[in-house]
C-alpha cells in the first residue's frame, strides 16, 4: 500500500501575555539594561524573579539589583542550533548565576567552541541595541572579566510578545487517503462501517460509533439534500463571498453524515430543509486533494425530499 | 478503602514514525480490542475511559477529541482527559475507582512524536515569558543536568553509556522495542556528542507509539484477572518549575513520591528516565539498590512514545505480578522539564 498522503502544516501564533508586577519590573529593566531579582524567604536573591517562593508559596516583593556579569553554574554543548534558539552558530545553554544573585538564569553562551566553556566561567550579558522588554533583550552572554554595557534610559513594559512556530507533517489518515485522492479526480469516495453500515463522507479513522477502522470504500453522486442551513449575515476575516448567504449541511445520496458546504444559486429566504441541490465543480484544471474542488451547492430543481428521508440525519 | 489493581496492559510496537494521524485512532483500536479481548469484556464494560495526550504534540487542536472515535463511544461513555502522560489519567481512573463511582477503567496513552521536531515542542511546556522565547530544546537542558551530575561525582559518561548498554541489552527480551542489541559502553564512548556531554544513547529515542491499562476494583479485578497487580501505593509530587533554583543533581519530588508511596522492598522498577543519566538518577532518589531489577523492558531509552511512555512503565512493571515472576513492582513516570514532576506507583500480587 502506498502511504497515505500527507504535507507540511506550520502552526503560529503571537502569544502576547501581561506581565504583573514582578516580571513587569523584571522585563522593564532588562530594557534599561539592567537585571533585577527578588528576595526569597529564605535570604536566597531568585533571578529571574519569582512571583511566589518556591518552597514557602509566600507573595514575594523585595526587588534586589544584581549585575549583568556571573559564572556559568552548567552547561551544555549545541552543535546544530536550532530554529528560534538565541544563536544561529554552535553555542552553549548554560545556568549562570549573576553576580549578586543565587539562583541561575538559563540563557545561550557564545563561546565559540565548547573549548571554551566550563563550569565556573565568567560571562557577562551581551544586550541587545534594540530592546523590547523580553528575555530576548539579552541576546546572549560572552566569556568575559569585564563589565556589561552600563543602564540606559526605557520605557516601563507591562505586556509581552511570544511568538510560537512550530512546524508538523500532517498526515492523512488510510482512510482519508481515498477521499483525498478521489478528489483529485473529481470523485466522491466515502467509508462504510463493517458493523453498523453507516456511510461516512468525509470518511473517518474509525466508526465513531463502533470503534472500528471503516474498510468498505464506496463512490457516491454529487447529489444530496440539505438537512439544515443558516444564513451568514456577518462579516468575518478571509470571508470569500459578501453577506447575506447560506451555509448548508448537505447530505450526499447514500452518505449517512451530512457535511457543510455553500449554497448559491438560492435568495436566503427560499433555502428550506429538505432541499435538493447539486455540486458545482471548480474547473477541472484548479482541482486538488480538497473539497474545495466542489465551488459550491446550486439547488438541482427536483422536488424536495420528504422529512423522513433525513430525519436521522439532523 | 477499595482494592484496586491493574488488570489488562496493552502496547503498540514503538516506532520511528508511523504513517497515521496524530489522532492516534489508528494506534489505539488495535491495542484497544486486545486488552478488552484479552479480558474478555467489551467497550461497555467499562467504567470510565481516561486519556493523555498533547495537542502541542499533535499540531492540531482536541485531538484527544478526535481520538475518542477509536472507542465508539455509543452510547455515550464517562470520559476525561489530562495534557500529561497517561500515567496521570491513570491516577485521576484510580481516584474515580476509589470513590467507588466505577468498578473499572480504561487509561490510554498516544503520541505521534515524528509528526513534529519534538526538540522544539518540548520548549512548550517551560515557563512562557522568560525561558520558552528561547526555544532551550529537550537535549540541552538534560545536558546541563547531565553536566551538574558529572561534575559533582554523581555519575560519569562512562555510567550514562553502561545504562544505554543496559537498556539496549534488556529491550532483546521486548519485541515491541524500537532500539535493542548488545552494545558495547566503552564503543558508546567514541561517538560524537548531541548536546556535549549527552551522545546519542544516552537520550531516549524519537517514537510513535500508544498504551493502554485497565483497572478493576475488589472482586471484579479477580475475576478478570488471575494474578492483579494491586496498587498499593500511588502518590505523585513536583518541583518549581523554576529550574534555576533547585538542585539539578536530584529530584525532591521523586524522594517524596518514592517513600509516600511506599517503593522499599520493590524487585522491579520500571523507570521513565529519558536520559541515562536520569535513569541513575532516579535509582538514587527512590532508593533502589542493586538488588532490584530496573527497567527489564529496556525502559524508555528503547522506545519512548511521548503520552503514553509513562503508563507503558506501569504496566511494564504490572506484567511482571501477572505473569508471576515478581510480588512487588514498581511503574514510574515523569513530567515536566528535568524531572520536574514525578508519579510513582507501586503495585504487589496476593496469592
Amino acid at each position: 500500500m502506498t502511504r497515505p498522503l500527507s504535507a507540511p502544516l506550520d502552526v503560529g501564533f503571537d502569544y502576547t501575555r501581561s506581565l504583573g508586577p514582578t516580571l513587569g519590573r523584571f522585563l522593564s529593566d532588562l530594557r534599561r539594561r539592567k537585571v533585577t531579582g527578588i528576595r526569597g524567604s529564605d535570604g536566597r536573591v531568585h533571578v529571574p524573579p519569582l512571583e511566589y517562593d518556591p518552597v514557602t508559596a509566600e507573595r514575594l516583593s523585595e526587588f534586589v539589583d544584581v549585575t549583568a556579569t556571573g559564572v556559568v553554574r552548567g552547561w551544555s554543548w549545541i552543535p546544530e542550533p536550532l530554529e528560534g534558539q538565541p544563536l544561529d552558530r554552535p553555542f552553549a545553554w548554560a545556568l549562570i548565576q549573576l553576580d549578586g544573585a543565587d539562583t541561575s538564569l538559563l540563557h545561550a553562551v557564545d563561546a565559540g567552541s565548547p573549548d571554551q566553556m566550563a563550569t565556573g566561567t565568567r560571562v557577562r550579558a551581551r544586550w541587545r541595541p534594540e530592546r523590547v522588554g523580553a528575555i530576548t533583550d539579552i541576546e546572549c552572554f560572552e566569556i568575559s572579566d569585564e563589565p556589561a554595557d552600563p543602564p540606559a534610559e526605557a520605557d516601563e513594559v507591562t505586556m509581552v510578545t511570544t511568538p510560537v512556530n512550530l512546524h508538523y507533517t500532517h498526515s492523512a489518515s488510510p482512510t482519508e487517503d481515498p477521499f483525498l485522492r478521489g478528489l483529485m479526480e473529481g470523485r466522491l469516495i466515502a467509508q462504510r462501517c463493517p458493523v453498523c453500515e453507516k456511510v461516512y463522507f468525509p470518511p473517518r479513522p474509525a466508526c465513531p460509533v463502533d470503534g472500528v477502522p471503516t474498510t468498505d470504500q464506496i463512490e457516491l453522486s454529487d447529489r444530496g439534500t440539505i438537512t439544515t442551513y443558516c444564513v451568514v449575515n456577518v462579516p468575518f476575516l478571509g470571508q470569500r463571498i459578501p453577506p447575506p448567504y447560506v451555509s448548508a449541511y448537505v447530505l450526499l445520496d447514500g452518505a449517512d453524515i451530512p457535511f457543510l458546504h455553500l449554497l448559491l444559486g438560492v435568495a436566503p429566504e427560499d433555502v428550506r430543509m429538505g432541499m435538493r441541490v447539486e455540486a458545482v465543480w471548480k474547473p477541472r484544471e484548479e482541482w486538488g486533494p480538497t473539497m474545495q474542488n466542489i465551488d459550491h451547492f446550486k439547488p438541482s430543481g427536483e422536488p424536495d425530499a420528504p422529512f423522513d428521508s433525513y430525519s436521522q440525519h439532523l | 478503602m477499595r482494592d484496586i489493581a491493574v488488570v489488562g496492559f496493552a502496547q503498540t510496537p514503538c516506532v520511528r514514525e508511523t504513517d497515521g494521524t496524530t489522532n492516534g485512532v489508528e494506534m489505539l483500536v488495535p491495542i484497544f480490542h486486545e486488552v478488552l479481548g484479552g479480558l474478555g469484556i467489551t467497550k461497555t464494560d467499562i467504567g470510565f475511559w481516561c486519556s493523555g495526550s498533547s495537542d502541542y504534540l499533535a499540531g492540531r487542536a482536541f485531538s484527544f477529541v478526535s481520538a475518542v472515535d477509536a472507542i465508539g463511544a455509543f452510547p455515550p461513555i464517562a470520559e476525561s482527559h489530562v495534557e500529561m502522560d497517561a500515567a496521570w489519567a491513570l491516577y485521576e481512573a484510580w481516584v474515580k475507582l476509589l470513590c467507588g463511582e466505577v468498578d473499572t477503567a480504561l487509561v490510554y496513552g498516544f503520541g505521534k512524536s515524528s509528526a513534529g521536531q519534538l526538540r522544539r515542542v518540548m520548549a512548550m511546556q517551560l515557563d512562557p515569558y522568560l525561558v520558552t522565547p528561547l526555544w532551550p530544546d529537550s537535549l540541552g537542558l538534560a545536558g546541563i543536568q547531565a553536566r551538574m551530575g558529572i561534575e559533582t561525582g554523581l555519575w560519569d559518561e562512562r555510567a550514562m553509556a553502561s545504562v544505554a548498554a543496559q537498556s539496549r541489552s534488556a529491550a532483546l527480551s521486548n519485541p515491541l522495542a524500537q532500539l535493542s542489541g548488545e552494545v558495547d559502553a566503552d564503543e558508546l564512548l567514541n561517538l560524537p556528542y548531541v548536546a556535549d556531554p549527552l551522545r546519542r544513547h544516552d537520550c531516549a529515542p524519537i517514537t510513535d507509539g500508544a498504551a493502554t491499562i485497565v483497572l478493576a476494583a475488589g472482586d471484579r479485578a479477580r475475576e478478570l484477572c488471575e494474578r492483579p497487580a494491586w496498587i498499593t501505593g500511588f502518590e505523585h509530587r513536583t518541583d518549581t518549575p523554576s529550574f534555576g533554583t533547585r538542585d539539578l543533581t536530584t529530584s525532591p519530588s521523586a524522594v517524596a513520591a518514592g517513600k509516600a508511596a511506599g517503593a522499599d522492598g520493590v524487585q522491579v522498577a520500571e523507570l521513565h528516565a529519558p536520559f541515562t543519566h536520569q535513569e541513575i538518577l532516579l535509582r538514587q532518589a527512590l532508593g533502589l539498590g542493586d538488588d532490584v531489577t530496573v527497567n527489564p523492558s529496556g525502559g524508555v531509552l528503547a522506545g519512548n512514545p511521548m503520552f503514553a511512555a509513562g503508563l507503558a512503565r506501569i504496566g511494564e512493571a504490572a506484567r511482571r505480578i501477572h505473569d508471576g515472576s515478581a510480588t512487588k513492582v514498581l511503574g514510574h513516570a515523569t513530567s515536566g522539564p528535568l524531572l520536574q514532576q514525578n508519579l510513582v506507583c507501586v503495585m504487589e500480587g496476593r496469592e
